[in-house]
C-alpha cells in the first residue's frame, strides 16, 4: 500500500506553511486549508474521543461475559456480543484504545529511530553514511511482516506469562523504522548542501545542534508523513498479530476480537457482527490517517491539487478553443 | 555491468543478514528446542545420550562453541538442510516449505502481476483525465480499500462470495475431497477455482498503491517540456500518454515495487491463513501455532530470499528500461 | 550577448516577398488563479511576415513565453486563451500537402519541395481559406502542428524523451504526419536532418543523455525542421548554452533559414542578440508590445524609454565610456499592474496621461524623445522623428508619442 508519495519530491516545510489558505495561527491554517487533511484529522479525533470516553459510552466492562453465547445486535447490545458473551460495541469502543496506543508508541519511537539514522547517516557522510545506510537498506528489504510475525512467537513464548502490548509495539518499531530513515536520509542529503547549513557551519554550531536545530525544522512535513505512514502500518500490523493469537488474547482489542470471531468459526455460521464492526474500525482509522498523507502530499506538490477548469466563456461566444 | 554487480553484492549482504538473524534468534530466548520437542510429545525417560542426539539434530548443542554452530548452520543452509520440523516431526523443514512454496509462488506472482498492470492503467488513465470524475472518484475509493487489513478483507469476501452467493470456494488450494494432484484438467481447474478469491484479496489490497503512484508520477511527467514537445510534434494522443509520458512515469512505479512486494507478501501470508491455503504462510502461521522454531525459521528465511530475489529483479527489469542507470548514474 | 554589427547582420529581407503569414489579432491570455484572472498576454497583435525573424524581446513575467504557447495552443491550465485571433495563411506549397485540406500526401524532400513550388506557382491560384489557429479542431490542430508551425524549446535535455532515442524521436513524428513514407524514406530523411544541423550519423541511436548540450540544441532543431514547416518558434533556444556554442548554433540556423526559407519567432531576453539577427523587433512588457520596429530603428531610434533601458543597461564594447543607466525599480507583480502605461512608475519622462490611459500601440504621431548625450532626452521638434519607410511597421505604445500627449509634457 502506497501511503505517501513524499519521497518523490522536495519538502519545503516554509513553502508548506506559506501555501496554504486559511484562518488562524500557521500550523492550523496548514491543517484546515487542505480537506483531504482535515477529513483525516476528523476521523482520527473521532476515534480518540470515543477511545478516551468509552466508560461514557458503555456501561459493560468490556471482558466481562454478560450473556451466554453470541448474539445479534439488539436494543441492549448495539453491536452484539461476542462467542464468549461479552459486549462487542464494549469491545470496540475500549479497544479503540489498545490499538491507537500500541500504534502511537510504535510510530513515536520508529520516528525517533528514522530520525536519528536517517539524519545522521545523511549529515556525516563517509563512512558512517555507508555502514549506516548499509544497516537501512538490509532492513529495508526484509520483509516486515513475516519478521514482526517471527519475533512476536518468540517473544510471546518466551514470556509466556506476560503477553505485553508493549512486546507488539516493539516489534513493530523494529520493523518499521527502516523506510522512514531512507526517506529522510535522502531530503537530508539534499537539505546539506544548501547554504544555511553551510552558514550555520561557519559560525561553529556543533554538528548536533545543526542536525537538529536547523535541519530537523526544515524536515518536519516529511516528519510528520512518515510518522503518519508508520502508525498506518502499525495498526495494521498490530491488528495482524493479534489476529494470529500472538497478542494478549484475554484483553480486547481490535485484532483479538477478529481472533475470537476467527476461532468460533463466525464466518460460516453468518455471525457477521463478530467481524465487520472491527475491521471497519481499522479500515476506517488507516484511511482517516491516509487521507492526511495524501493531504500533505497535495500541499507539497501543488501540481496533485485538484483544479477544477472553469468553464470561462472565451472568444467571444465561439467554441473555447484551448486544446492540448 | 558494473552497477548490477554492485546491487547483487549489496542483495548478498542482505540475504547474510538475514541468514545470521535467523540463527541468531531463538538461540537468544530461553529453552531450546529439543525441550520443546521432548516436552511436547510428553515424552518420559529421556536418556541424556537421546537428548544430546536430540541437541545434535536440533543443532543446538551447548557443548559445541557457538561459531562452530554457526558454521555448521551455514553449511547446512548450503546443502538446502534446514533442519527438522518440531510439529511435523520427523519432517525436514526443507521438505515441508518446498511443498508449500509453489502455492505462495503462484498466489503472489499472479496477484502481483494482475494489480501491478490494472493499477498502472487505471492510473495512468485517472492522471490523463485529471478534474474528471474518475480522478475525484477513484483516489479515495481505493484508498479506503487499500487501508482495509487483507486478513479483513478476505473475511469479508469469503462472507460474501463463499457462504453467502457460494460461488467460490474458499477453504484450502484445491478441492482435497474429490481431486487428486497432478498434471490433469480437473485439478488444475480446482487450483484456479479455488485462488480466485485469495487472489481477488490481494488484488483489491495491493491496487491502490499502484494506482496512486502510477498517477502522481504521472501527473508530475505530464508537465514535463518533453510531453509538450509531443504534443507540439502533432503526435496521436495514445503515443503521446504511452510512448512518452507512461513510459517515463512507470519508472518510480517500478523503484517502490520493492516496498509494494514486501506488503503484498505479508498480506500474502494473511490471506493464506484465512484461506487455508497451503502456501509459506500457512506454513508459517501453524509452526507459530505449534512452537515450531525450526520451522518458522525456515519459512522466515524462505521468505526472506523471495522478496530479495524478487526486489533483485525488479532492479533488472528497472536498469532495462531506464537506460540513464546503465552508466551508473541514476 | 553581442554588440551589433551592420554589416554582419544576417538576414536582408527587403528583396524578400512581403506576404503575411501569420497575424496575431488582440491576444489575450489569462492566468485564472484565485480571484482575479492575471492578464499575462494583454491585447497583443503583430503579423508575421514569410521568411522573416520577428525577435520577441522582454524580462521575465513579460508574457513572451506566454504569447508563444498560445500560438501554438500549447498552453496548460490555469492559463487559458480568453480572447483575439490567430490567423494563418497558407502558402502555395501548403496546398499540396496536408490533412487539413484531405489532400493526399507524397513523401517530402527539400528537392521535391523547389519542383512542386515551381509547379505550384504555375497551377491556377485556389482560394484558401485563412485558418483561425484558434478554431481548429484537435483533429485538424494535430495535422497542423509541425507540419506548418514548430517550436523549439528554452531546454533540450528536457524537451527530449529521456528513454527514447534519437531516431524514433525524429521519425515518429515523420511517420504521423507522412503515413505513406516508407521506412527507408523515413531513416533517410532522418539521417538527412542530422547532416543539416551538423550531427554525426552515429548518433542516431544515442540516448539524449549521451549528447552535449550544443548537441542536443541541434537536435531538437532537427526534429523541429523535419516536416519543413513555414514557422518556426524559437524559445529561448541558445540562453542554457555557452556564448561559443551559442554563436555556433545560430550561425547554423540563419544558414537554415537562408536555405530554407521558415520564418521564425526568436523568443530572449537578450536584446542585443535579437539585433543581431531579426528584422523585426518587439519589445513586450507586462503583458503588452510596447514597441515594435525593425532592427534598426530600435537600435538608431529608441523610441519607447524601456526599450531605452534594455539596451543601454548593457556596456558596448566599442565608443566612448558611458554612465550606465539602468532601469528603476522592478518588472511589474502581474496581478497589481499598475494603471495606465504598466511602465510610468519606472519611467522618467512619465505624466499624467501615462498614469491614467493604456497607450495604444500605434504608428508614432509625434517626436517624442530621442537619443541625446547623456541618454533619452525630450524632443517636441518634428524633425526628430524618423518615419520610417514601412511606416506601418514601426510602432510604439507610449503618450509620448501621441499627439495629445505631448501638450501634457510637465
Amino acid at each position: 500500500m502506497q501511503l505517501t508519495n513524499i519521497p518523490d519530491q522536495q519538502i519545503d516545510t516554509a513553502t508548506i506553511l506559506d501555501s496554504a489558505k486559511g484562518r488562524g495561527g500557521r500550523i492550523f491554517r496548514v491543517l484546515t486549508s487542505n480537506p483531504k487533511i482535515a477529513f483525516g484529522l476528523g476521523v482520527v479525533a473521532l476515534f480518540v474521543l470515543v477511545a478516551l470516553a468509552a466508560p461514557l459510552l458503555t456501561p459493560y466492562n468490556p471482558d466481562a461475559s454478560v450473556v451466554r453465547g453470541s448474539l445479534p445486535p439488539s436494543s441492549a447490545h448495539i453491536l452484539g456480543t461476542t462467542g464468549l458473551g461479552q459486549d462487542m460495541f464494549a469491545q470496540i469502543v475500549y479497544g479503540a484504545r489498545v490499538s491507537l496506543v500500541i500504534g502511537f508508541c510504535a510510530a513515536i519511537g520508529s520516528t525517533m529511530l528514522q530520525i536519528f539514522f536517517g539524519l545522521t547517516s545523511a549529515y556525516l557522510g563517509g563512512i558512517v553514511d555507508d555502514v549506516l545506510s548499509l544497516i537501512i537498506n538490509v532492513f529495508l528489504v526484509l520483509p516486515g511482516l513475516p519478521l514482526a510475525i517471527v519475533l512476536a512467537s518468540l517473544a510471546s513464548n518466551a514470556d509466556s506469562a506476560n503477553k505485553n502490548e508493549f512486546v507488539i509495539a516493539l516489534v513493530l518499531l523494529f520493523t518499521s523504522w527502516s523506510y522512514g530513515a531512507r526517506v529522510l536520509r535522502a531530503q537530508t542529503l539534499s537539505l546539506k548542501e544548501r547554504e544555511f547549513v553551510a552558514a550555520a557551519r561557519a559560525t561553529g554550531e556543533t554538528t548536533l545542534r545543526i542536525i537538529f536545530t536547523e535541519i530537523l525544522p526544515n524536515e518536519i512535513a516529511l516528519v510528520a508523513s512518515t510518522f503518519i505512514g508508520t502508525f498506518v502500518y502499525a495498526v495494521g500490523a498490530e491488528v495482524a498479530l493479534e489476529f494470529l493469537g500472538l497478542g494478549d488474547t484475554s484483553h480486547a482489542s481490535w485484532g483479538v476480537i477478529l481472533y475470537w470471531a476467527q476461532n468460533n468459526t463466525a464466518l460460516i455460521s453468518g455471525k457477521w457482527w463478530q467481524f465487520v464492526p472491527a475491521g471497519l474500525c481499522v479500515a476506517v482509522l488507516c484511511a482517516g490517517l491516509a487521507f492526511i498523507n495524501f493531504g500533505i502530499d497535495e500541499l507539497a506538490n501543488p501540481r496533485l491539487r485538484v483544479e477544477r477548469p472553469q468553464r470561462r466563456r472565451a472568444l467571444s461566444g465561439k467554441k473555447k478553443a484551448v486544446a492540448r | 555491468m558494473r552497477y548490477l554487480l554492485r546491487r547483487a553484492g549489496f542483495y548478498l549482504v542482505a540475504l547474510w543478514a538475514a541468514v545470521t538473524f535467523t540463527f541468531i534468534l531463538p538461540r537468544l530466548m530461553p529453552g531450546n528446542p529439543a525441550l520443546a520437542y521432548l516436552a511436547k510429545i510428553h515424552a518420559q525417560n529421556v536418556t541424556t545420550a537421546q537428548y544430546n542426539a536430540m541437541l545434535q539434530e536440533f543443532g543446538v548443542n551447548p557443548n559445541v562453541p557457538i561459531w562452530k554452530q554457526y558454521f555448521d548452520y551455514l553449511s547446512a543452509l548450503l546443502h538446502g538442510q534446514l533442519g527438522l520440523s518440531i510439529s511435523q516431526f520427523p519432517s525436514s523443514v526443507s521438505s515441508i516449505l518446498s511443498q508449500s512454496l509453489p502455492w505462495t509462488i503462484g498466489l503472489v506472482g499472479v496477484a502481483v502481476i494482475l494489480s501491478f498492470l490494472i493499477g498502472t492503467l487505471i492510473g495512468m488513465l485517472v492522471a490523463w483525465k485529471r478534474g474528471s470524475w474518475y480522478d475525484t472518484a477513484f483516489p479515495p475509493i481505493l484508498t479506503f480499500f487499500s487501508a482495509v487489513p487483507y486478513f479483513w478483507m478476505a473475511l469479508a469476501l469469503i462472507y460474501v462470495f463463499g457462504v453467502n452467493l457460494n460461488w467460490f470456494p474458499t477453504d484450502s488450494g484445491y478441492d482435497v475431497f474429490n481431486v487428486t494432484p497432478g498434471w490433469n484438467s480437473d485439478f488444475i481447474l480446482s487450483v484456479a477455482q479455488h485462488a480466485i478469491l485469495p487472489v481477488l484479496t490481494l488484488v483489491i489490497g495491493s491496487l491502490a498503491g499502484w494506482v496512486l503512484t502510477m498517477r502522481n508520477t504521472m501527473i508530475t511527467t505530464l508537465s514535463e517540456d518533453y510531453v509538450l514537445m509531443a504534443q507540439a510534434k502533432g503526435l496521436p494522443e495514445r503515443r503521446v500518454m504511452v510512448n512518452y509520458a507512461a513510459r517515463n512515469a512507470i519508472l518510480p512505479s517500478i523503484t517502490s515495487f520493492s516496498i509494494s512486494l514486501g506488503l503484498v507478501v505479508s498480506g500474502s501470508l494473511l490471506t493464506e491463513i484465512v484461506f487455508n491455503y497451503p502456501g509459506i504462510g500457512f506454513a508459517l502461521y501453524n509452526a507459530v501455532q505449534g512452537d515450531d522454531y525450526p520451522l518458522v525459521e525456515g519459512c522466515f528465511l524462505v521468505i526472506a530470499i523471495a522478496v530479495l530475489s524478487a526486489n533483485f529483479l525488479s532492479e533488472l527489469v528497472y536498469t532495462f528500461l531506464d537506460p540513464r542507470v546503465r552508466q551508473g548514474r541514476s | 550577448m553581442m554588440t551589433p554589427k551592420v554589416a554582419g547582420h544576417f538576414a536582408d529581407t527587403t528583396t524578400r516577398e512581403r506576404t503575411a503569414l501569420l497575424e496575431v489579432k488582440h491576444l489575450k491570455v489569462d492566468y485564472e488563479t484565485g480571484s482575479d484572472p492575471v492578464h499575462a498576454v494583454d491585447d497583443v497583435s503583430f503579423t508575421l511576415h514569410r521568411g522573416q525573424i520577428l525577435g520577441l524581446a522582454g524580462e521575465s513575467g513579460s508574457g513572451k513565453s506566454t504569447l508563444a504557447y498560445a500560438i501554438t495552443r500549447l498552453l496548460r491550465p490555469p492559463a487559458i486563451i480568453t480572447g483575439g485571433e490567430i490567423l494563418y495563411y497558407p502558402q502555395n506549397e501548403t496546398l499540396r500537402r496536408d490533412a487539413i485540406y484531405r489532400v493526399q500526401e507524397p513523401g517530402d524532400t527539400i528537392q521535391q519541395d523547389a519542383i512542386n513550388r515551381v509547379q505550384e506557382q504555375q497551377d491556377a491560384i485556389n482560394r484558401v481559406p485563412t485558418i483561425d489557429i484558434l478554431q481548429l479542431s484537435k483533429k485538424q490542430l494535430r495535422a497542423f502542428r509541425w507540419q506548418e508551425l514548430a517550436i523549439v524549446f528554452q531546454s533540450a535535455m528536457n524537451a527530449l524523451n529521456p528513454v527514447m532515442r534519437l531516431e524514433t524521436q525524429i521519425m515518429d513524428v515523420l511517420e504521423t504526419h507522412n503515413p505513406s513514407m516508407g521506412p527507408d524514406a523515413r531513416r533517410q530523411r532522418t539521417l538527412e536532418l542530422l547532416r543539416l544541423v551538423g550531427i554525426t550519423p552515429d548518433r542516431l541511436r544515442s540516448y539524449a543523455h549521451e549528447l552535449s548540450g550544443g548537441m542536443r540544441q541541434r537536435a531538437v532543431i532537427a526534429i523541429a525542421l523535419a516536416l519543413n514547416p513555414e514557422i518556426i518558434i524559437m524559445d529561448e533556444p541558445t540562453t542554457a548554452l555557452d556564448v561559443v556554442v551559442q554563436r555556433d548554433i545560430l550561425v547554423e540556423l540563419m544558414a537554415l533559414r537562408e536555405h530554407l526559407g521558415f520564418a521564425v519567432i526568436f523568443i530572449t531576453h537578450d536584446l542585443s542578440l535579437l539585433l543581431e539577427i531579426a528584422d523585426q523587433v518587439a519589445i513586450m512588457y507586462a503583458g503588452r508590445i510596447v514597441e515594435t520596429a525593425s532592427w534598426q530603428e530600435i537600435y538608431r531610434q529608441t523610441r519607447h524609454p524601456y526599450t531605452y533601458g534594455l539596451l543601454n543597461s548593457f556596456p558596448s564594447l566599442h565608443g566612448p565610456k558611458r554612465r550606465m543607466s539602468g532601469i528603476p525599480g522592478s518588472p511589474p507583480d502581474l496581478r497589481n499592474v499598475p494603471s495606465g502605461c504598466a511602465f510610468h512608475p519606472r519611467c522618467s519622462f512619465a505624466f499624467d496621461a501615462c498614469r491614467e490611459r493604456v497607450p495604444a500601440l500605434a504608428v508614432p504621431q509625434a517626436a517624442g524623445v530621442h537619443i541625446g548625450a547623456q541618454g533619452l532626452e525630450p524632443d517636441d521638434t518634428l524633425t526628430g522623428a524618423i518615419v520610417s519607410a514601412r511606416s506601418q511597421e514601426c510602432q510604439v505604445a507610449c503618450h509620448l508619442y501621441c499627439k495629445e500627449g505631448v501638450k501634457d509634457n510637465e
